[in-house]
């Protein structure tokens, strides 16, 4: 899967519906997401994890949650009717990595799932990476 | 309140993300790229922190508190180590989610297959 059929995969998710529709479903949906990585980070921060930890907690469950929904084929389904609302979260990183993991695990152990496991995710932690670097750089050198 | 406040910060980042989605030629792959950067970006300004300090995990669980993760990683690193934390900072603030996410993604591989279109 190339960055444009993951984009058709998203397309045929939100069919030429009108861009109202599309926001108020990705508000609901994604706003419930957020809702529920409240939940967990209360819920962290009650069995005594400090913030640090519950934030972590929350990020990996969410991320496992929406791994365990994209091998079930279920994400695609939320996403069919949420668009970005299911793209946006941490959840649509995590199905964006497992998504093709699943889908190329045919080709291989290493050719296929584990270098299509970064067709998504390495482009963000390459440009993530590449900002945080620059974000240093002017915190060391001018920002302190 | 504090759910309420996540719902709507939450949901409005997604809809940011939906109208690019629908009005620009941007694909998902670069929609998810650009969040990350500008959450990283607002993050070394320390703006994002206050929508965290606002929102909680409504600011925290879109991709931009990702991007706001690692920006906060490589200050604290600086501050810790100086100069090499410039490097480090990134991937080790990112660490959790990345190998969560891709260690996940492989069990759920061994597991299911394909569904069909």
């Amino acid at each position: 899967m190339n960055n444009e059929s993951y984009d058709d995969m998203v397309k045929k998710a939100s069919p030429d519906s009108p861009l109202l529709k599309d926001c108020i479903r990705a508000f609901a949906v994604g706003g419930l997401i957020c809702v529920i990585g409240q939940m967990l980070t209360n819920f962290a921060l009650n069995y005594g994890l400090d913030e640090r930890g519950a934030a972590t907690f929350t990020s990996v469950t969410l991320i496992v949650a929406a791994s365990l929904l994209t091998g079930m084929g279920l994400y695609s389904k939320i996403g069919k009717f949420a668009g970005a609302g299911s793209i946006v979260p941490i959840t649509g990183f995590s199905n964006s990595v497992t998504s093709p993991a699943v889908e190329f695990k045919k080709e291989g152990y290493v050719l296929g799932l584990g270098s299509k496991i970064f067709i998504i995710a390495g482009p963000v932690i390459l440009y993530g990476v590449l900002t945080s670097i620059i974000v240093g750089m002017v915190y060391y050198f001018a920002g302190r | 309140m504090e759910y309420l406040r996540a719902f709507a910060v939450g949901g409005l980042i997604c809809v940011l993300g939906q109208i690019l989605l629908d009005k620009t030629k941007l694909t998902s792959a670069r929609i998810l790229v650009l969040f990350v950067v500008i959450g990283c970006i607002l993050g070394g300004l320390g703006w994002y922190d206050r929508l965290i300090d606002f929102a909680g995990a409504g600011a925290a669980v879109p991709l931009p508190g990702f991007g706001n993760l690692l920006a906060r990683g490589v200050k604290e690193d600086i501050d810790t180590m100086g100069a090499m934390g410039i490097l480090t900072g990134g991937l080790k603030a990112g660490a959790a989610g990345i190998a969560a996410a891709i260690v996940s993604a492989f069990f759920m591989a061994m597991v299911f297959r394909p569904k069909e279109k």
